[in-house]
């Protein structure tokens, strides 16, 4: 694929926001593919995760945002572990989920980010997971009403799934912790831009 | 030995059996687990994926919490052990990240907060020596896959208790709880674990690929230690047997419950009624246990 950097203070921008979220220098990346070849969703993923770094590296943020790998990603750690540059990549994938969820940007698997909210929203309102909630919701606005319908039962049946949530007493402690967290979130992104 | 014990939300729900398991087996090695009082979800993947800070500020709140019972904090679920884990290191290694985080939390972070995996407690601070004397119904001929997926040694500098290629910790238990134990490649492979609802097409080829690993070199059942590679190999299987037209029938244990087998504890008093892939017909075969009793 031939890339031709065109704005080279966009290309800085994105990658600099990148950086600042991961806490990673990614220059070190020297292009080995060492995380790509111990990845266990590669098969799944449009792009490898080493490319993924080296359209971070010039910039190429729509052609990272609009790739399926990042969000594909299962956080299992096994490319941090193993590149011989000690880049955290499983943490870069992290920064340009969280870049996109900041800027608010359309990702593609929808389901992912769908899943994500919902399980957040369940911490913030019980403070621990109610899990039937979180697969009820799930189907009902993913829009795979059925989706393993016929393990609910077999749970239930189990006492594997709580039919009501377990609230802690300091739900009100915690609603400020998730309130804190995105003002913070709000002034990094509104100082950061120049 | 005293620890304040981080349950988290799947050893309430979905793995209630490792709880059950766990429980049991620790006071017979002198363990001592108090349940942190109000303990919050450590936000899990879907946390730290969306907002780092804010997954590090809950991981305060829980040590906070902890504090009140131990400084020592034990945990069975792999994935609250590594995201506990990483805010731990991320909080000692960076003043930055660590006045972020406070100042999210609305807490002060106490330095003196340990986290350890149990599986890393019976087999470093217990010792298998100990282990070995409460052995009284040895898991003989049972051929055991130890399977330790991701979140348990990786990544090394931050969560590691073992070898993040090739732990042996699990195995070291269970052989001196009497089960031979299968020398297999897959032992971190990922079973796609938080992509478990979103993309179960994902989770369900790993997670076949996992379990036929095992059955080729010979496994008669797999043991963990994390609830999401559990309701993976263990709910799903019936799935995957039917996607891949393929006969696996794998017993998934927690580790707590074979030792607890060892130990002579009944299936009852482990959680074994829970498991979805009936686990008699190999325990009764292999002379083990009888559900009987």
């Amino acid at each position: 694929m031939k890339w031709i950097i065109k704005d080279l203070s966009q290309q800085n921008h994105f990658r600099q926001k990148i950086e600042a979220l991961s806490q990673e220098n990614l220059s070190l990346c020297y292009q080995c593919g060492e995380c790509s070849a111990g990845c266990p969703i590669i098969s799944f993923m449009d792009v490898s995760p080493n490319q993924i770094i080296r359209m971070i590296q010039l910039g190429r943020e729509e052609e990272v945002l609009t790739a399926r790998t990042p969000w594909l990603c299962a956080s299992c750690i096994t490319c941090t572990t193993r590149c011989p540059k000690e880049v955290d990549l499983a943490k870069v994938m992290d920064a340009v989920r969280q870049y996109a969820a900041i800027k608010k940007i359309a990702v593609p698997e929808r389901e992912t980010t769908l899943l994500q909210k919902l399980f957040m929203k369940n911490i913030k309102s019980f403070g621990r997971q109610f899990e039937l909630l979180l697969i009820g919701k799930f189907n009902l606005l993913s829009g795979h009403f059925f989706k393993d319908v016929l393990l609910g039962p077999v749970m239930l049946r189990k006492g594997k799934l709580k039919l009501l949530p377990t609230f802690t007493d300091n739900l009100k402690q915690l609603k400020q912790i998730f309130a804190r967290a995105e003002a913070e979130e709000k002034i990094e992104e509104t100082t950061g831009k120049q | 030995m005293r620890f304040a014990y981080y349950p988290g939300c799947s050893l309430h729900s979905t793995a209630v059996e490792f709880d059950i398991s766990t429980r049991a087996v620790a006071p017979l090695l002198g363990i001592e687990l108090v349940e942190i009082p109000n303990w919050v979800c450590c936000g899990a993947s879907p946390t730290h994926q969306r907002d780092s800070i804010l997954s590090y500020a809950l991981a305060v709140a829980n040590f906070n919490k902890a504090e009140l019972v131990n400084e020592q904090i034990g945990v069975q679920c792999a994935s609250c052990y590594n995201n506990l884990r990483r805010a731990l290191f991320e909080l000692h290694h960076s003043d930055e990240i660590k006045k972020k985080v406070e100042k999210v939390a609305g807490l002060d972070f106490g330095n003196n907060v340990q986290v350890f995996h149990l599986l890393d407690v019976f087999r470093n601070q217990i010792g298998l020596e100990a282990i070995k004397e409460k052995v009284t119904h040895p898991l003989k001929g049972l051929n055991v896959a130890a399977y330790y997926g991701c979140l348990l040694t990786r990544p090394p500098e931050a969560v590691a208790f073992d070898d993040p290629e090739w732990p042996t910790s699990m195995d070291d238990i269970l052989q001196t709880c009497g089960a031979t134990m299968v020398d297999w490649p897959y032992k971190t492979e990922c079973c796609g674990a938080s992509l478990a609802l979103s993309r179960t097409d994902v989770v369900q080829k790993l997670s076949h690929d996992i379990l036929k690993m095992a059955k080729i070199h010979g496994a008669d059942c797999i043991a963990v230690a994390c609830p999401l590679c559990h309701s993976n190999l263990d709910l799903r299987q019936k799935s995957i047997e039917k996607k891949f037209a393929e006969n696996l029938e794998l017993p998934i244990f927690y580790y707590t419950q074979l030792m607890g087998l060892a130990f002579g504890l009944s299936g009852k008093e482990l959680g074994l009624d829970k498991l979805i892939v009936n686990p008699w017909k190999l325990l009764e075969e292999k002379g083990i246990g009888s559900k009987k009793s």
